[in-house]
């Protein structure tokens, strides 16, 4: 690696020195096409952070694509229905790699409000990886925004090499889910349990 | 698995060259094409010819970009006009009414804001005013003036926002809908400062509202009213004589005064039907009797109506907030007799409703004395509202089926519950 001083310089005589790794990264995080896919409530502030106040296009994320093939962000915007969330999971499986997930909402992270419901899925991480969580009922656009921004450092940090490469480049990780079924009481079954490791919770003695 | 040499996972990474261990890229198994095509087509009975009549099915939805949220039609198409429509929705079923029933009468009111969720003033109002009439409680004069101001700024807010949504499902990608949400953003910040939320605004209280407005809101409001006309006037000029709009528009799923009235279509779809009903003239709550405003009616009750009825309420919303910013009084917001914790009201039965801007919202509750309700029903316009879809899609094609679902107005929340 070249040390930040000399590049600094070299740059100065118009030599750019970057490693293909950063190339990529970067372009790939300043690119990002969002899926156009909207739940509930979440998907309001979603548009609004599209619209010309908040704007999204500042971080290169304007492109909502209408096909899963087309797309590389899934923004679960909203309550997931036990009757829906097959077809997000779907969705998801259908969108080509390398792929990210933001759960937007309380709803997205744990059913929120909704929790006690018998119909509604208590967080979308029991069926697909999510890279970034925003919390809120729903959240701000600059809330949206701020998520989005996280989710760019994310991948400006990822390796493309090492034991530390992210899911997409490791080969023995899925790159597809199980797709749950609607079964006759709950979902069949009620988490993909090699994905979804709660963390214990402790109490204090 | 052989272990990969670091530069075979960089290639792997760039996805060029033979990095996979099962062999190079173009050695892996290649699917074979499906064997027919992915959808289902019936040849229609008695037709002579193979494909002669045959019919499409096709499921529109619950992820397409034009439904409104997660909402599936099951579309039978013959050529490309529509023979049969049945719609499917609960995918956005979240139990509203069972976990109102299992809180106490304060605890559902934030969950009436998640019901029809542009529009969580008017539905904090309905709510309430069925829980008013279960107690008897009355709310003191400002608060029911406030009361007025949200419930219509709230109507400004769904109206524009639809209007930019039906051009949207038109093909007008971005321009009216980001100018409708523009406006938008200008109402959220004046709710925002009133009620401390941009959306779910959880602002009205059984006897009152929750917070005063300063006077510096209020002046605020009258500048943002005064200025929406220039904004419908913008509007206006860009849509209501386009050329292309008038063409996708007029004639486009009419619906017959009869049949709107049978199937209890309520709010701008029946007036569009030229219905002169309106819960605000028909049997009015709150102070509406104190303003001056007209109810416009439509008359062929197609698409374009129903789009026009919409602009034209909004200037008569503008009309009553300009009279009901002038008129507020100074005073409290909230009845002091009346409780909101340990609230048990007596036994009996209330159905509170009013004109919200999706038409006819209603609450029916059952009170047993206990604190919490024994039965809440909610009345949700947009949901009777599509029961009439086929019925107004039938001979039509598919496109148009996107811009008459469009014209109804739903908010899956609402539907769903």
């Amino acid at each position: 690696m070249v040390e930040e001083g000399l590049r600094n310089e070299l740059s100065r005589q118009n030599i750019f020195l970057t490693s293909i790794q950063e190339l990529y990264n970067w372009g790939r995080r300043n690119s990002l096409w969002p899926l156009n896919f909207g739940l509930a409530c979440c998907a309001i502030e979603m548009i609004a952070a599209s619209m010309a106040r908040f704007d999204i296009a500042r971080f290169g994320a304007e492109v909502f694509r209408p096909s899963p093939r087309q797309a590389d962000l899934m923004i679960v915007a909203g309550t997931v229905t036990k009757k829906m969330a097959p077809m997000v999971v779907r969705l998801y499986n259908q969108m080509p790699e390398p792929k990210y997930v933001i759960a937007m909402g309380a709803c997205a992270i744990s059913g929120g409000p909704f929790k006690r419901g018998y119909n509604v899925l208590k967080g979308i991480d029991r069926y697909i990886p999510v890279d970034v969580y925003i919390p809120g009922c729903p959240p701000r656009p600059e809330a949206l925004l701020h998520g989005l921004i996280t989710l760019q450092r994310k991948i400006a940090g990822e390796r493309l090499t090492g034991p530390e490469r992210p899911r997409h480049l490791r080969e023995l990780e899925p790159s597809e889910y199980p797709i749950p079924a609607y079964g006759p009481y709950d979902l069949d079954p009620p988490k993909n349990t090699e994905l979804w490791h709660p963390k214990p919770f402790v109490r204090d003695a | 698995m052989s272990r990969q040499t670091e530069g075979q996972q960089f290639a792997s990474a760039l996805g060029m060259g033979n990095a996979s261990p099962e062999g190079p890229r173009g050695d892996s198994p290649v699917l074979p094409p499906p064997a027919g095509p992915l959808y289902e087509a019936k040849p229609k009975p008695g037709s002579a010819r193979a494909a002669e009549g045959e019919t499409l099915e096709v499921a529109v939805g619950p992820h397409h970009p034009s439904t409104h949220g997660v909402f599936r039609m099951d579309v039978v198409l013959d050529g490309e006009r529509i023979i049969s429509l049945k719609p499917r929705f609960g995918y956005l079923h979240r139990n509203h009414e069972k976990l109102c029933e299992g809180g106490t009468y304060l605890m559902a009111i934030p969950y009436t804001d998640r019901l029809d969720y542009f529009c969580s003033l008017t539905n904090n109002w309905a709510y309430v005013l069925a829980v008013e009439k279960l107690a008897g409680v009355e709310a003191p004069e400002r608060a029911e003036y406030l009361r007025v101001i949200t419930a219509e700024l709230t109507r400004l807010l769904n109206h524009s926002c639809l209007v930019g949504f039906l051009l949207q499902d038109m093909g007008a990608m971005g321009t009216p809908l980001m100018y409708a949400f523009r406006e938008r953003e200008k109402l959220v910040d004046l709710f925002e400062e009133l009620t401390g939320a941009r959306m779910m605004c959880n602002y009205m209280r059984f006897g009152g509202c929750r917070t005063d407005a300063s006077a510096g809101w209020l002046e605020r409001t009258r500048r943002v009213v005064d200025d929406f006309p220039r904004f419908l006037d913008e509007f206006e000029d860009l849509l209501t004589s386009n050329e292309i709009l008038l063409a996708r528009t007029q004639g486009v799923g009419k619906l017959s005064a009869e049949l709107a009235i049978n199937a209890g279509v309520t709010g701008p779809m029946l007036r569009a039907s030229g219905v002169a009903y309106d819960i605000r003239k028909a049997a009015p709550y709150g102070i509406y009797e104190r303003f001056a405003f007209r109810v416009p009616v439509g008359e062929h009750g197609d698409v374009y109506d129903r789009y026009m009825i919409r602009m034209l309420e909004m200037r008569e919303s503008v009309r009553i907030l300009k009279q009901a910013l002038k008129e507020i009084p100074e005073g409290p917001v909230l009845n002091p007799k009346a409780r909101r914790r340990n609230f048990r009201p007596p036994v009996g039965e209330a159905y509170g409703r009013l004109e919200a801007p999706k038409g006819e919202l209603g609450f029916y509750l059952i009170s047993d004395g206990s604190p919490r309700p024994y039965r809440f029903r909610i009345r949700a316009p947009s949901f009777i509202n599509l029961t009439i879809l086929e019925d107004m899609c039938l001979g039509h094609t598919l496109q148009d089926a996107v811009i008459i679902l469009g014209s109804v107005d739903i908010v899956m929340g609402e539907v769903d519950r």
